[in-house]
Order: structure tokens, then C-alpha cells, then sequence
């Protein structure tokens, strides 16, 4: 028994790294993936040469974080099976249907439109060229619809009956088990998520070149400008949208998952006069207590009930083996809620610069991007946790136990392979982020080469997806704009 | 048994029959990208190394996503056999998944850095070769047999039970075919120097490919009585001649393709012609079993309503998929120039 435990928790521990690392690019590349076909309109549109050259500079960039999100998405779709094959047998017939059609309405159209978008602009001319742009931002919001409705069903099992002799899950209504009822709001709140994140990444690289070229007394060039602009104004009327729609994402779970809630909210205890919001606290498992509890009185019952003193049950009315790890609940959705009000700030704060005309002379606004640049990545990340921890001990909420998921497997097979999996990970995926990073430390230039351009000395040569170091430090002479 | 025993036109033959289209056309797609890997580790000129890699840059992403839909798409329609392979060959899968981390940055990180662009390269090589010797020992690791346990529906081996004399052959039979389709990939692709090598080893690894064809189709029969029973048949017996001859045939005419008329294409569609024709026999010794010879493909199947949900997609989408897939190859379509590279 102690064995089949420890294979248990290995194979969480391997899910949820894989998983999260996995997630990171998505939640950059959905974004990017619609700013580039943004860009590239614009540039079709206006003939304004600014748009072209951050169309290439970002879909250099694009380029390696797709890759990476790719090869780590195959990893996912196995990882079922290996070390879940239980869940998989159960649940394969409900959720493998959605997953299929994830693979032929998302990743063909993605996989099959990247090459004309990386490298066909020359061979299949503008229009077709926009096409193939748009497709793979489609396909990136398709993948996003399928897999968040699977994630959704087993959060919020709904259309399906359960085989007595097999105990798998049958589908009944395919309508219910697609648009369960959190679906719709874990679908709007994580599109957004990818569209902040990337905002935030965006404006974090102009506010960098901003303030270089402010340091060395310099002008930046319209493009650096353009991005900044175009990011800033993501921020300020994205953040609030997100805020709101996490409140509604928020009223959804309590309806569906309050021991989530409960945990989210650190109430231990029940409130039947009104709940209070607590801002800090150390929640304790053991004691069932929030130790060093600060809170403002009543504020959360109003938040989700819209009552000062509506009742609000704790977890003390839940079976301890019911209940999720509140600590690790608590903490990562302060994390996110923190980082959507500072990501709102950074918006209010771009909309006064931009009323005084001081938006791209405004230097601590570009720090406070700069510094900003990560906090989608973090902030899916802390959501993630929130939502797939919170809903522990179950994998299908209610139904199935995460404990009766696993694969029978040893914990030596399980552990080994988790090994190689963080290994390799972080050496690959941080070989990978670095080249993003130099790439991102040069500003974009007039005449950004494209992706397949090699810039050796004088010859200019080409390879395909060659544009390493020369090619970036273009000599200043050819670049009268920089 | 005869072999057509059981065959009924009915959906869960049909998403059998799918499922195996996409796993064939996977092997054939990223077969010849993960030969071409394989065979960067003889060239060692970068100017070829380059041009290699550009014959394939626009398209391995769409090849590899035939294994998500192969994978995928088991997981759909057959989860209990989904749920009870994927452990028994627990390593081989990881391996082959971790393989292709390294084989997939590659294509791009190879091009942002000049100190370890060799780093890179071995990445590409190495991950190619693990991958497609993962695939291979995977393959025999299933069709050996697996060892399940029916009432709690789950596998019921060890993590080494796939290790035997016979996956490890398999394997290496799989890396070497998928060298021949590179190779007569490259054939295609390329001019001069590169190309004409690219000839000479193709020829070679032709040799060896009909040879672990031979070998492996000698010692399937062996390996279960199902099988045996089912080749050793008088219908059995007629119909391995057969496949056997066509190979043959095939390969013949490769050959003849790549050195007396020394054409282009030829080799190339021949090859996958071959593959596609040992993939029929293939299927041949499994039917109608999916994990065999313990469960068949009604056992393992998704219920009724699944089935006809992802047909419908399937039927809508699949045509649609083919139709771009084709469509990128054609852009991309004639050699590799060794100057421009595509933009
Ligand atoms: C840029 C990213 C980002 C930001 C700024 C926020 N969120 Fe969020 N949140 C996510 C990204 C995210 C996510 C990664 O997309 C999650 C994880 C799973 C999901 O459905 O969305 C999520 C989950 C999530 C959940 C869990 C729902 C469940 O598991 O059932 C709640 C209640 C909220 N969010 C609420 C909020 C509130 C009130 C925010 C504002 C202050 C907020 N989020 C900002
Ligand atoms: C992409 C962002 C995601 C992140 C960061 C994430 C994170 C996590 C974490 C942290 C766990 C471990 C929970 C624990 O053991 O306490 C977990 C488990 C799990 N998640 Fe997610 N998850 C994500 C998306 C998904 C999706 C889209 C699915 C389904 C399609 C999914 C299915 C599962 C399953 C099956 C487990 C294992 C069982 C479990 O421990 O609950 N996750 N995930
Ligand atoms: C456990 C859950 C998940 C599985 C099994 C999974 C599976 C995959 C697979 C197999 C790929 C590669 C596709 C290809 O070959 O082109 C991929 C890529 C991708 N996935 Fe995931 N995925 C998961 C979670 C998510 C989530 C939660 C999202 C978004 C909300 C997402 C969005 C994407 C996108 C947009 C891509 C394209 C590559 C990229 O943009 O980086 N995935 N995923």
C-alpha cells in the first residue's frame, strides 16, 4: 500500500511539472499567435514598414516558444496513459472524444499553416500569407476551447452515466459534456490570461528598449514605440476584464466546487453571520485553524453572496478526507488576484502618461513594465494551481479519486522517469528561454531580417531558420531608423 | 482462423481501420524526418547538414502530429486499450517522448546559437535515433504480447517485461527503414554531391530493410500461437507468399529506380510503398485483436454514441487536413536551394 502511495504521488508530481511547463508556452503562444496576425494586418493594411519588421521580429521569437510548446504538448497527451491508465479507461470514453477533435480541428490546422507562416511569404504571396497567420492563431484558440473543456468536465462532470460492470464513464449528451458548466468561464478567463500574459511580455520588452535608448541619450524607433502602445493598451483594458471575469469564474466554482472556495478563502470555519475576506493568514491543516488571520469583516460574503451577512459554510463541515491542501489553495490565489490588480494598475497608470503625452518618457511606468514582463506566466501558473489543487482528492470531481487514477506502476518507474523529466526539461527549456531572452535584448531594427535570413559580413546568405548573433547586430549604417 | 474471420464493416472496425491509417501515415511522415536525423551523423558538412534540415523545417510539425492523432485518437476510441499499453511500455514511451523533445528544439535552436550549433546537431541526431528505436521496440514490445490482468482491466507486468531479444530487433529494423526513407527523401530533395551519396546509402539501407523485413516477418509467427496458427493456415500460408513477393517486387524496383534509371521521385514512393505494404501485414497478424492475443478491438472500444461523434468530425476534418497537409508539401514542393532556403 505504501508503495502504490508513493507511485501515486510521484505521478502527481510529474503531471503537474510537466503540465505547468507545458502550459507556459501556450499561454504565451496563444497570445502571440493573434498579435502577430494583428501585426501582420496592420502592415498589409497601412504599408507602414514598422508593422513588417515586428511581425519578424516577433515571429523569430514565436518560432522557438511554439516549438517548445509543441514537443512539451506530446508529452501531455501520452502522460495519460502512462501514468494514468486508470482515469483513462474511466474517463476515455466521456473526455477522449473532445481530445480528438482538439487534434483535428487545433494542432493539423496549427502544425499545417506554421510553415507557410514562418517561411512562405515570398512563395504564396500576401493574402494567402495572412491566411495562413490567421489559421494558426485559430488553431491555437481551438486547442485552448477542447482541452479547457475537458479540464472543465472533470471539474464539473456533466452528460454522462457511469457503467456499473466497468465503472467507466459513458457519454450521454455530447452538448452537456462540451459546454459543462464551468466551461464557459474557465474558457474566457484563460483566453484572457493568454492575451495578458502576452501583453505583459510585449511591454515588457519595449519598456526595455525604451529605457536603453533613454540611458544612452538616444531616440527609439517607432517600432519600439508602436509595441509599447499597443501592449499598454492591452493592459488597460484587458486587467479589468480579466478581474471581472475571475469574479464570475469565482461565483461559478462556489456554486459547483465550494470546498474549493472554502479553500481558496482559507474558512476553516463556518460564517453564519457573514464571512469575512481574509487578506493574510497561515492556514494550518492540522489545527483546521488560519493562524495570524487578517481580514476585513463580512467582505467575503458580500463578494460571493452580495449580502453583508449572508451565511457561509467552512470546511469544517466537510470530511477531512474530502478536503483539499488548503495552504498551498490559500497562497496561489493571492498570488493571481494580486497579480491581476497590479497588472490593472500598470494599465491605469499607462492611460495617465498617455493623456500627458509622457508615455514613452515616462521611466519608472517603463520599469514597472519591465518588472512586470513575467507576471502572466506566474499568474496562470498560480490559477492552475489554485484550480486543479483545490479540486483535490478527485481527478473527476466527486466521482473518481485521484488515488484510484494511477497507473499500476512502480514508484522506481515513476520516480526515474520523473528524474529525466525535470532534468531534461530544464535544460532544454532553459537553453530555449535564453535564446528568446537574446533575442528579445536586441530592439527591433528597420529592415528586421526575417526568420530564414543569415547576415554574414557583407554576402548576405540564407539558411532557413538561420538569424543567429551577426544577423541581429546589423551594422548601424544599414539601419538609419535605429 | 482465418484471417478475414470477424471482419464486419462496423464502426469499431472502421476506427480501427482509422486509427491505423493515422498510425501509418505517422511513420511514414516522421519516419523519413527521423531517418534524415539519423542520417546527419555521416554529413558532416554544415553547408549539407543545412540544406538537410531545410528540407524538412516546414513540415516535421505536421508529420509529428500524426502521433498526437495515433495516440490521441486510441485514447478516444479504444481507452481501454489505451489504458493498458501505455504502461507496459512505460519506458519505451518516455524514452521516445523525451527523444522528441530533443529532435523537435533542434529545428530551431540549432539556428540561434553558433558556439553549440554542434551541441544542437547531436541533439538532433541523438533524439532521432532514440525516437525511432523507442517506436521499434515498442512495436514488438505489443506485438510479444503483454501480460494483463482482465478483472481490474489494467496491465499486469513489470516495467522491463517489453526488453527481449525480439523488440530490440524490431527496433533496430525501424531505425534502419526509417534511414532508407530518408535517405530517398534526400534523393528527392537534393543535388550534386549530397544527392548522389544519398543514392549510395539509400541502395545499402535497402539492402538491410528487406533483410529485417524478412527476419521479423520469420519470427512473428513464433512468438504466439495466435499468430502461428493464423500464418501456418493454408490461407495464411498463400498470403505471407504473397506480401513476401510484393516487398520483394517493390523493392526490386527501387532499386532499379535508384540506379538504372536514376530517378528522383521514384525511390521515395516506392519505399513508402513498402512500408505501407508490411504495415498491411502487420495488421494481418493483429486483427481483430488489439493488445494481442488477449483483447480485441470490440472489447477495448469507446461506447456506440462516441464512436459516431468523432466520426462525424473525423469524416468533416480528416479530408479537410489532408487537403492543406498536401497543400504545404506543395509549396514547399522541388529541391532544397542550397543558397536562398525558403522565405
Ligand atoms: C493572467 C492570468 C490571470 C489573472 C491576472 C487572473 N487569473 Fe484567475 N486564473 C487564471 C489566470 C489569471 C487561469 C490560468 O486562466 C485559471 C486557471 C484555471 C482556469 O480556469 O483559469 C484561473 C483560475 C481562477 C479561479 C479558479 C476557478 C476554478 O478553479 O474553478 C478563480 C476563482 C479565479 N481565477 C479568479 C480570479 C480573479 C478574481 C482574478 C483577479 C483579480 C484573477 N483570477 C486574475
Ligand atoms: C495547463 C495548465 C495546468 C496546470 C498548471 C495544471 C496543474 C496541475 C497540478 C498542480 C496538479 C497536481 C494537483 C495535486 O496533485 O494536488 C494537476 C493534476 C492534474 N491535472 Fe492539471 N493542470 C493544468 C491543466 C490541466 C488540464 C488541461 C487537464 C486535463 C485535460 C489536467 C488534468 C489533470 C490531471 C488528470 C491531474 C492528475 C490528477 C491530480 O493530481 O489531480 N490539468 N494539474
Ligand atoms: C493535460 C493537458 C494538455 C494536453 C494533453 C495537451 C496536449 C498538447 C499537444 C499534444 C500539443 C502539440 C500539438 C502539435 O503537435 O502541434 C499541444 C500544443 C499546444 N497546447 Fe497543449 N495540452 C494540454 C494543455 C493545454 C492547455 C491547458 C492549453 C491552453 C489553454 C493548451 C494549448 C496548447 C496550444 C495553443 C498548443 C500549440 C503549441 C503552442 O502554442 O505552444 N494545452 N498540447
Amino acid at each position: 500500500m505504501l508503495e502504490s502511495f508513493d507511485a501515486v504521488l510521484l505521478a502527481r508530481i510529474q503531471f503537474a511539472f510537466t503540465v505547468s511547463f507545458h502550459f507556459l508556452f501556450p499561454a504565451f503562444t496563444i497570445g502571440l499567435a493573434s498579435y502577430l496576425a494583428v501585426l501582420n494586418s496592420l502592415w498589409l493594411w497601412t504599408k507602414d514598414h514598422k508593422y513588417l519588421d515586428l511581425f519578424r521580429y516577433w515571429v523569430k521569437i514565436f518560432a522557438l516558444a511554439f516549438a517548445m510548446g509543441v514537443v512539451s504538448g506530446i508529452v501531455m497527451s501520452y502522460q495519460f496513459g502512462t501514468n494514468w491508465s486508470v482515469f483513462s479507461d474511466r474517463a476515455g470514453p466521456v473526455i477522449g472524444a473532445p481530445m480528438a477533435y482538439e487534434v483535428l480541428s487545433a494542432f493539423f490546422l496549427e502544425a499545417g499553416f506554421l510553415g507557410i507562416m514562418l517561411f512562405g511569404r515570398e512563395r504564396v504571396g500576401p493574402g494567402l500569407h495572412m491566411v495562413a497567420t490567421a489559421m494558426v492563431a485559430l488553431g491555437t484558440f481551438f486547442s485552448a476551447f477542447w482541452i479547457l473543456s475537458v479540464n472543465s468536465w472533470m471539474q464539473t462532470p456533466a452528460g454522462y452515466s457511469i457503467d456499473p460492470d466497468t465503472g467507466q464513464f459513458l457519454p450521454e449528451n455530447f452538448w452537456e459534456i462540451i459546454f459543462n458548466p464551468s466551461f464557459p468561464y474557465r474558457l474566457m478567463h484563460t483566453v484572457t490570461a493568454a492575451y495578458l500574459t502576452t501583453a505583459f511580455i510585449v511591454g515588457g520588452v519595449a519598456a526595455y528598449h525604451l529605457l536603453r535608448r533613454r540611458r544612452r541619450r538616444e531616440q527609439p524607433s517607432e517600432a519600439t514605440k508602436t509595441m509599447f502602445s499597443m501592449a499598454m493598451w492591452m493592459a488597460a483594458i484587458v486587467a479589468p476584464v480579466q478581474i471581472f471575469l475571475g469574479d464570475l469564474h469565482g461565483l461559478n466554482t462556489l456554486e459547483h466546487q465550494s470546498v474549493k472556495v472554502m479553500a481558496m478563502e482559507g474558512h476553516y470555519e463556518s460564517h453564519p453571520n457573514g464571512a469575512p475576506l481574509y487578506l493574510f493568514g497561515i492556514p494550518n491543516d492540522e489545527t483546521q485553524t488560519l493562524d495570524y488571520a487578517i481580514g476585513i469583516p463580512n467582505l467575503s460574503s458580500l463578494i460571493l453572496k452580495h449580502h453583508w451577512d449572508a451565511p457561509l459554510d467552512g470546511l469544517d463541515t466537510i470530511p477531512d478526507e474530502d478536503q483539499p491542501p488548503v495552504g498551498i489553495v490559500f497562497w496561489s490565489f493571492r498570488i493571481m488576484v494580486a497579480l491581476g490588480f497590479a497588472m490593472m494598475g500598470v494599465g491605469l497608470w499607462s492611460l495617465w502618461a498617455r493623456w500627458r503625452g509622457r508615455l514613452f518618457e515616462a521611466p519608472w511606468l517603463h520599469r514597472a513594465a519591465l518588472a512586470m514582463s513575467p507576471s502572466g506566466l506566474i499568474a496562470v501558473l498560480a490559477g492552475w494551481v489554485t484550480t486543479e489543487v483545490g479540486r483535490q482528492p478527485y481527478t473527476v470531481y466527486g466521482l473518481l479519486r485521484t488515488s484510484e487514477s494511477a497507473a499500476p506502476l512502480d514508484a522506481a518507474a515513476v520516480g526515474t522517469s520523473l528524474v529525466a523529466f525535470i532534468v531534461i526539461y530544464f535544460a532544454v527549456f532553459g537553453a530555449g528561454t535564453f535564446y528568446i531572452l537574446r533575442l528579445m535584448g536586441h530592439p527591433p531594427v528597420f529592415g528586421e531580417p526575417k526568420l530564414g535570413e543569415v547576415v554574414k559580413g557583407p554576402i548576405r546568405t540564407a539558411g532557413i531558420t538561420p538569424a543567429p548573433e551577426e544577423a541581429v547586430r546589423r551594422p548601424n549604417a544599414v539601419n538609419p531608423g535605429e | 482462423m482465418p484471417i478475414v474471420d470477424g471482419i464486419s464493416f462496423d464502426l469499431t472496425f472502421i476506427w480501427a481501420f482509422l486509427i491505423a491509417l493515422a498510425v501509418l501515415i505517422y511513420v511514414v511522415l516522421d519516419g523519413f524526418d527521423l531517418g534524415l536525423g539519423m542520417l546527419f551523423a555521416a554529413e558532416r558538412k554544415r553547408g549539407d547538414r543545412d540544406v538537410m534540415m531545410n528540407s524538412v523545417a516546414p513540415v516535421w510539425d505536421g508529420n509529428e502530429t500524426w502521433l498526437v492523432l495515433g495516440g490521441g485518437g486510441l485514447f478516444a476510441a479504444f481507452p481501454l486499450a489505451y489504458a493498458l499499453i501505455l504502461p507496459a511500455l512505460y519506458a519505451p514511451i518516455i524514452a521516445m517522448l523525451l527523444a522528441l523533445i530533443f529532435r523537435g528544439v533542434a529545428f530551431e535552436f540549432r539556428w540561434r546559437t553558433e558556439r553549440w550549433r554542434g551541441v544542437w546537431d547531436i541533439a538532433f541526431i541523438g533524439g532521432s535515433a532514440v525516437a525511432a528505436l523507442s517506436q521499434g521496440i515498442a512495436l514488438g514490445g505489443l506485438l510479444q504480447g503483454i501480460e494483463i490482468d482482465m478483472t481490474a482491466r489494467a496491465y499486469a507486468g513489470g516495467w522491463w517485461d517489453w526488453l527481449t531479444p525480439f523488440s530490440v530487433t524490431v527496433g533496430v529494423a525501424v531505425m534502419v527503414g526509417y534511414m532508407l526513407l530518408g535517405a530517398t527523401w534526400l534523393v528527392m530533395k537534393t543535388t550534386g554531391d549530397l544527392q548522389d551519396r544519398m543514392r549510395r546509402r539509400a541502395w545499402f539501407l535497402g539492402v538491410v530493410t528487406v533483410g529485417f523485413i524478412g527476419v521479423v516477418s520469420l519470427w512473428t509467427p513464433f512468438l504466439q500461437e495466435g499468430y502461428y496458427s493464423r500464418w501456418f493456415s493454408s490461407w495464411g500460408i498463400g498470403l505471407a507468399t504473397l506480401v513476401g513477393l510484393a516487398v520483394l517486387t517493390l523493392a526490386g524496383l527501387m532499386f532499379r529506380a535508384l540506379y538504372v534509371h536514376r530517378h528522383d521521385y521514384w525511390p521515395f514512393i516506392l519505399a513508402l510503398a513498402m512500408f505501407a505494404l508490411c504495415f498491411v501485414g502487420l495488421g494481418m497478424s493483429m486483427f481483430p485483436y488489439i493488445v494481442p492475443t488477449e483483447v480485441t478491438i470490440y472489447e477495448a472500444a469507446a461506447p456506440r454514441n462516441a464512436q459516431i461523434f468523432m466520426l462525424v468530425g473525423a469524416g468533416i476534418l480528416l479530408p479537410i487536413i489532408l487537403a492543406y497537409t498536401a497543400y504545404a508539401y506543395w509549396v514547399f514542393r522541388g529541391k532544397v536551394d542550397p543558397e536562398a532556403g525558403y522565405h
